[in-house]
C-alpha cells in the first residue's frame, strides 16, 4: 500500500514551501522518521521525515518547485505491506481517492420533476411577486428546483420566452391561417377544464390589470354569497310622485337649515326600516343548522367609488329619524370617497339598501350582501302613465327590486314585506315628519 | 504591476503611510527589532527608528490606551496587537474609549487610531491563536471594523484606516497572509471603508462572505461554472457599519443568498447581514436565506482533524453553494 507523503505545515501562516533538495530517490528504502527532502519557507528551512517505514516508489515534485502545503510530494511503499508486488500504477489508481468527485457527483442534479413534488406548489416570494406582476398561472411553469419547485429563474425564463403573454397558438388555429384573428379570440374561453379557467389569453397591446386587495375581497365575496345562497328575486313597482312633490317641496329649506342635502335615499330606507319591524325574518342570517334574527336594524348602503363598491353601515337605522338617515348616509359616502372609513363603518349591516337609480337603472339584480339575508334596490324614479282610478295619468314611478336568500325567505313574506315598503312609501306627504 | 502577498501590502501601505506623514507611528509586542512575529512589520525600525516603531511590553491595554492618548495628542498611531484573541484586555479602552471620544466630546476630541490584529485559524495555532473576534465589536458605533481579503483591498482600506479620523479595527486574516497573492501597485491609492466589492459576477446564487472563507467561495464558484452554475460573490470588506446599499443588491440580483464566515454562526456578522436582507429584500427571494459558518463551539480545537472539522474549506463551501443552487 503506498502512502502519500504531503507537504507539511512549517510554521503559523506558512501555506507553501519549496523543495530544496531530494535526499532520497527511488528505490530507497527509509525508516519512519529518516529526513525526505530539504524544504524552504518564506519563514524557515527545515527537513521533512518520513512518516512511514518502506521503499520510495515516486518522487511527484522537482527539486526548486514551490508547492502548496498538503500537496502530494512523494510515495512510500510501506513495508510488510500485502500488496508490495502489485505494479506501481495499478496501486495507485487503487489508493488514489477518485480525484474527480465533481464530475462523479455534480450532474446528480434532481430531474427537472414534471412528476410534481411537495415543492411544486410551494412557491417564494420572489416567484410570486413576478407571477403578479406578469399575470401568470404559475401551474403552467415547468420547476426546475428541488422536488420540481419552480424557481425565479424559472419564472424569468418563462417570461423571457413570452410565456406571460400567449398560451401556445392551438393547433386548430395554426392550420387555419386565414382563419388567424378569429382563432386567436376563440378558442380559449368555453373547453377549458375548470381548473384551468384562468388560462386566459392575452392578446398584444390588451392592458393587464392586477388586481386590488379591495377587488379581491369584493370578488371573494360575490362568488361566495352568489355559490352559498340561492337567490330568488321580486320587484314591485311604487308610485311615489306624492313622494316627490314633498320632498322637491322641502329640500331647498332643509338644504338652508341643516346643511345637509335630502336626498330621495333616506325615506326608502325609513319605509324599508320600518318594514323590517313588522318582518323580521328578512333581518337575519341563515347560520347552517338555524336561522339568525337579527335584533339591531343596521343598514348597508352600496358606495360606489370609481373602481371599488363599499358597503358602509347605518347602525340603528330604526332609529334614526328621516333627518337623521340624511345625515347619516352623507356622511358615510363622504368619508368613502375620502377612503377614510374604519373597519367599524363597514361591519355589522343586517339588511342592504342600495340605490342603483342613482346611475339610471330602472332594473336589477343585486347579490345579496352575505351573510345578510336580502337585500333591495331602489331603481330610477321615471314618469309613466299609469292607470289610476280607471285613468292615464303621469305619475313618477320606481321599481323596487329585492333579491333573496331562499334557505331563509319565501315569496309570500318577501312580497307582504314589499308590499309594506311600498304602502309606506306611497302615504309619504305633508304630514310625513322629517325629525 | 508586482504581484505580492498579503502580508506585503500591509507591511506597504505602512510604509507609505509612514513616510507621507511622520505624525504615522506603529507600536505592539516585537514589531520593532523582530519585525512582528509574522513580519509585517519587518523593516520599519530600519527605516523609521525606534522611536516610530515601538516595542511595547505585553499588555494589550496599555498598548490601545497609549495609542489612544497619542491620537488625542495629534498623532496617527497603528497599534498592533499580536492576535487578536489578544485583545480582550484592551476591550474597554477600544469600546468606551476610542469609540465613543468624538461623541462624547461633542466633537472636541477625536481619536485616529488604526488597529491591526491577525485573526482566523487554519495554521494550527489552537485557540489562543485563531479566533475570529469581529463579532464582539460589531454593534459598537464610532468603531469601523474593517477586514479585506486580497492583497490589493488590504493596502488600500489600510492607507484608509491610518488617514481615517475615527478609530478602525482592521482585522487580518493570518492565513491570507502568505497563501493570498495578488496584483498591487506601487501607486499611493486608497480604498473606501464601508463600501463592499463584488468579487465575481454571477446569476444564479449570491454569496457574501470576507477574509479567508471569500476565497473558499471563489474557489467554489470556479469548480461550479463548469457545473453551469453561476456564482454572484460580494466581499464585504468593511464588517461595520456594514455596507447595506450592496448587500441589498447582491441579494436581490437572484434571490438566493449563502453568507459565509469562519467565525462560529450564532451571533456572527451573518446574522446581521441576513436580518438586513430579511428586512428589505422579501419579494426578491427565492430561497431561505443560508449561513455556513463556524460551529458554535468554545474554541478552534488543537488536534487536526478537530481543527479541520471547525474550519471551512473551498469543499465544504462548494457543497453549501451547490446546495442552494439547486433548490
Amino acid at each position: 500500500m503506498a502512502t502519500k507523503v504531503l507537504m507539511p505545515q512549517l510554521g503559523e501562516s506558512v501555506t507553501e514551501g519549496t523543495i530544496t533538495r531530494w535526499l532520497v530517490k527511488v528505490g530507497d528504502t527509509v525508516n519512519k522518521y529518516d529526513p525526505l527532502a530539504e524544504v524552504s519557507t518564506d519563514k524557515v528551512n527545515a527537513e521533512v521525515p518520513s512518516t512511514v517505514s518502506g521503499r520510495v516508489t515516486e518522487i511527484v515534485v522537482a527539486e526548486g518547485e514551490t508547492v502548496a502545503v498538503g500537496t502530494h510530494i512523494l510515495s512510500i511503499e510501506e513495508s510488510g505491506s500485502a500488496a508490495a508486488d502489485v505494479p506501481a500504477e495499478a496501486k495507485e489508481a487503487a489508493a488514489a481517492p477518485a480525484p474527480a468527485p465533481a464530475a462523479a457527483q455534480a450532474p446528480a442534479a434532481p430531474a427537472p420533476a414534471a412528476a410534481a413534488g411537495a415543492a411544486k406548489q410551494r412557491y417564494s416570494p420572489a416567484v410570486m411577486r413576478l407571477a403578479q406582476e406578469h399575470g401568470i398561472d404559475l401551474a403552467r411553469v415547468q420547476g426546475t428546483g428541488a422536488e420540481g419547485r419552480v424557481t425565479r429563474k424559472d419564472v424569468l425564463k418563462f417570461i423571457e420566452q413570452g410565456g406571460a403573454q400567449a398560451e401556445p397558438v392551438q393547433p386548430q388555429a395554426a392550420s387555419v391561417p386565414q382563419a388567424a384573428s378569429v382563432a386567436q379570440a376563440a378558442p380559449a374561453a368555453p373547453s377549458a377544464p375548470a381548473p384551468a379557467s384562468f388560462d386566459i389569453p392575452v392578446a398584444a397591446g390588451d392592458q393587464v390589470i392586477p388586481v386590488t386587495p379591495v377587488r379581491k375581497t369584493i370578488a371573494a365575496r360575490m362568488v361566495q354569497s352568489k355559490h352559498e345562497a340561492p337567490h330568488a328575486w321580486t320587484m314591485v313597482e311604487v308610485d311615489v310622485t306624492n313622494l316627490v312633490n314633498f320632498r322637491n317641496q322641502i329640500k331647498d329649506e332643509f338644504k338652508r337649515k341643516e346643511g345637509v342635502n335630502l336626498t330621495f335615499l333616506p325615506f326608502f330606507i325609513k319605509a324599508v326600516v320600518e318594514a323590517l319591524k313588522e318582518y323580521p325574518m328578512l333581518n337575519s342570517t341563515w347560520a347552517g343548522d338555524k336561522i339568525i334574527v337579527k335584533k339591531n336594524v343596521n343598514i348597508s348602503i352600496a358606495v360606489a367609488t370609481e373602481d371599488a363598491l363599499y358597503v358602509p353601515v347605518i347602525k340603528d337605522a330604526d332609529q334614526k329619524s328621516i333627518y337623521g338617515l340624511a345625515k347619516a348616509i352623507e356622511d358615510l359616502a363622504a368619508r368613502t370617497r375620502a377612503g377614510k372609513l374604519t373597519v367599524d363603518d363597514m361591519s355589522g349591516g343586517t339588511f342592504t339598501v342600495n340605490n342603483t337609480g342613482s346611475f339610471g337603472s330602472v332594473l336589477s339584480m343585486p347579490i345579496i350582501n352575505a351573510p345578510q339575508a336580502a337585500i333591495l334596490s331602489v331603481e330610477a324614479i321615471v314618469k309613466r302613465p299609469v292607470v289610476v282610478n280607471d285613468m292615464i295619468a303621469i305619475r313618477s314611478m320606481v321599481n323596487l327590486c329585492l333579491s333573496l336568500d331562499h334557505r331563509v325567505l319565501d315569496g309570500l313574506i318577501c312580497g307582504r314585506f314589499l308590499q309594506s315598503v311600498k304602502q309606506k312609501l306611497e302615504n309619504i306627504g305633508p304630514e310625513t315628519k322629517i325629525y | 504591476m508586482a504581484v505580492i502577498s498579503f502580508i506585503d501590502a500591509v507591511t506597504m501601505a505602512m510604509r507609505e503611510e509612514m513616510r507621507r506623514d511622520p505624525n504615522v507611528f506603529v507600536l505592539g509586542e516585537d514589531v520593532g527589532v523582530r519585525g512582528g512575529v509574522f513580519r509585517a512589520t519587518a523593516g520599519l525600525i530600519e527605516e523609521f527608528g525606534e522611536e516610530r516603531v515601538i516595542d511595547t511590553p505585553l499588555a494589550e491595554s496599555a498598548i490601545v490606551g497609549v495609542a489612544i492618548g497619542a491620537a488625542a495628542y495629534g498623532m496617527r498611531p497603528i497599534a498592533e496587537i499580536q492576535f487578536a484573541d489578544f485583545i480582550m484586555p484592551a476591550v474597554n479602552q477600544i469600546v468606551s474609549e476610542a469609540a465613543k471620544m468624538r461623541y462624547r466630546s461633542n466633537n472636541d476630541w477625536h481619536c485616529p487610531l488604526t488597529i491591526r490584529a491577525p485573526f482566523g485559524g487554519g495554521v494550527h495555532g489552537a485557540l489562543y491563536h485563531s479566533q475570529s473576534v469581529e463579532a464582539m465589536f460589531n454593534s459598537t458605533p464610532g468603531l469601523k471594523i474593517v477586514a479585506p481579503s486580497t492583497p490589493y483591498d488590504a493596502k488600500g482600506l489600510l492607507k484608509a484606516a491610518i488617514r481615517d479620523n475615527d478609530p478602525v479595527l482592521f482585522f487580518e486574516h493570518k492565513r491570507c497572509y502568505r497563501l493570498i497573492k495578488g496584483e498591487v501597485p506601487e501607486d499611493d491609492y486608497v480604498l473606501p471603508i464601508g463600501k463592499a466589492d463584488v468579487k465575481r459576477e454571477g446569476t444564479d446564487i449570491t454569496v457574501i462572505s470576507y477574509g479567508l472563507t471569500l476565497h473558499f467561495a471563489l474557489q467554489a464558484a470556479e469548480k461550479l461554472a463548469q457545473e453551469g452554475i453561476s456564482a454572484h460573490i460580494l466581499d464585504l470588506r468593511t464588517l461595520y457599519p456594514l455596507d447595506k446599499e450592496a448587500i441589498v443588491e447582491a441579494a436581490s440580483k437572484t434571490g438566493k443568498v449563502l453568507i459565509i464566515h469562519e467565525d462560529n454562526k450564532e451571533g456572527g456578522i451573518g446574522g446581521e447581514v441576513a436580518a438586513i436582507i430579511a428586512e428589505h429584500c422579501l419579494f426578491d427571494l427565492d430561497a431561505p436565506i443560508k449561513r455556513l459558518a463556524g460551529p458554535d463551539i468554545p474554541a478552534m480545537p488543537y488536534s487536526p482533524p478537530l481543527e479541520k472539522f471547525f474550519m471551512l474549506n473551498p469543499d465544504k463551501v462548494y457543497e453549501a453553494m451547490r446546495e442552494l443552487a439547486y433548490f
